[in-house]
């Protein structure tokens, strides 16, 4: 069974292994199906229209299903690998175990963004952009940047403690917990981490930075959270609802998955902490 | 790599003064061809050296196929020296754009100097990026 860990306890072995995985799909091309993939959807899902991956009720288990895929990829290649996640809140500077050139490599210099060290720098040749929105074929980011902090312990529990999971109109607009974390609407706590990265984490071509994967699973997990802070909520909305995924509509790209089949992770991995439900904390 | 040094070396301080001379030359322009015939909403202008194009949305004419499927109608059609950013307006009438996707701009002119910025000179890819969209 799979256990995906904090980013920060890795041992250097471990590390090795995630960013070789990374190497390997890169080298075969089925890294950058990944950005292609998840760039379509991102141009194509508005608040007006059809809406799949982005700024809708199915954010969250699309992208649980996107990087249950990614995973079985790099397991393919090494079976021992997961994905690790990053707790943002916890490690929130550049100076952080996670931009070290043994594991990601820091941020870009300034005079062009350019990632100069780890294992995804232009310069070690092994990890191209290919995939882009631009004339760069260099990993670029901005640690900080575009914006100064990331997300606090404490805005990230005050968007845990909402008890709704999503409302209409099921877009960018929309109050309740899924846009709060997806963060078009109050603090902001998805969205600001993309910017705060910056370079194409900022862009719609964001997997082309690995973090991207480590961010995610991070946001995954407080769905998790979530779940098990509010026992009695679930996915909304429950069917009928035009240009959005319902509880049991099959979700594009892959039309064999449902957000039902999506909501418990444990079926597909666990957490190195897994979330306390509500009960059992309170009883503590 | 040498190409982008060079036209990253324009957006900054010595393109700022030459910015200024196509600016002034690009308005001129446009007040020599009737300048009624300008929509509300259309931007010509060159910001940190580049030009950026904005044409308000008039229903299909000059519109690029089939992109978002419908989703598309009523946006504005914004360039960067003459290449087509991709933007998208979000229910609360704020914008993004593809260079900026997870960061919102309160029109389409913040938008695309903001992208501007981020591209630090380097061109924008054709409209859709490789592999294309759905
Ligand atoms: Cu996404
Ligand atoms: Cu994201």
């Amino acid at each position: 069974m799979t256990v995906r860990k904090n980013q920060a306890a890795l041992t250097p072995e471990e590390k090795r292994a995630f960013t070789n995985a990374l190497l390997e799909l890169k080298r075969t091309g089925v890294y950058d199906r990944f950005v292609t993939t998840h760039n379509g959807f991102i141009m194509a899902d508005t608040d007006s229209g059809d809406r799949v991956g982005h700024r809708s009720p199915s954010f969250l288990p699309w992208h649980r299903r996107f990087l249950l895929e990614f995973e079985a990829a790099l397991q393919k290649v090494d079976p021992k690998v997961s994905l690790p996640y990053w707790d943002w809140t916890a490690d929130r500077t550049s100076r952080s175990s996670l931009w070290a050139a043994d594991f990601l490599g820091g941020t870009g210099r300034a005079r062009d963004g350019q990632v100069m060290d780890g294992p995804f720098a232009y310069a070690a040749g092994k990890f191209n952009v290919n995939v882009r929105v631009d004339g760069r074929a260099y990993l670029r980011r901005a640690l900080g940047e575009g914006v100064a902090e990331l997300p606090t312990k404490a805005e990230v529990e005050a968007v845990l403690s909402m008890p709704v999971y999503d409302m209409a109109p099921w877009n960018s607009s929309s109050n309740g917990f899924r846009n709060h974390l997806e963060g078009w609407r109050g603090a902001n706590l998805h969205n600001r981490v993309h910017v705060w990265v910056g370079g194409q984490m900022a862009t719609g071509v964001s997997p082309n930075d690995p973090v991207f994967w480590m961010h995610h699973a991070y946001v995954d997990k407080l769905w998790a959270e979530w779940q098990a802070r509010h026992p009695k909520s679930t996915y909304l909305p429950a069917a009928g609802t035009t240009n959005v995924v319902d509880l049991n509509d099959t979700m594009r790209p892959w039309n064999d998955v449902t957000p039902a089949d999506l909501l418990d992770h444990r079926k597909f991995y666990t957490f190195d902490a897994e979330p306390v439900p509500a009960a059992a904390a309170s009883q503590r | 790599m040498n190409k982008i040094t060079r036209r990253q070396a324009l957006g900054t301080a010595a393109g700022a003064l030459s910015a200024l001379g196509i600016a002034g030359a690009t308005a001129h322009a446009a007040a020599a061809d009737s300048r009624a015939s300008i929509p509300a909403g259309t931007v010509d202008e060159v910001y940190q050296g580049r030009r950026i194009q904005i044409t308000p949305a008039t229903s299909g004419a000059g519109h690029h196929g089939g992109h978002h499927g419908g989703g598309h109608d009523g946006l504005p059609t914004v360039r960067i020296d003459g290449r087509e950013l991709h933007v998208m307006r979000n229910a609360d009438g704020t914008w993004i754009s593809v260079v900026n996707h997870y960061e919102t701009f309160a029109d389409p002119t913040s938008l695309a100097r903001a992208a501007v910025r981020e591209l630090q000179g380097a061109v924008l890819a054709p409209f859709a990026p490789m592999g294309g969209t759905a």
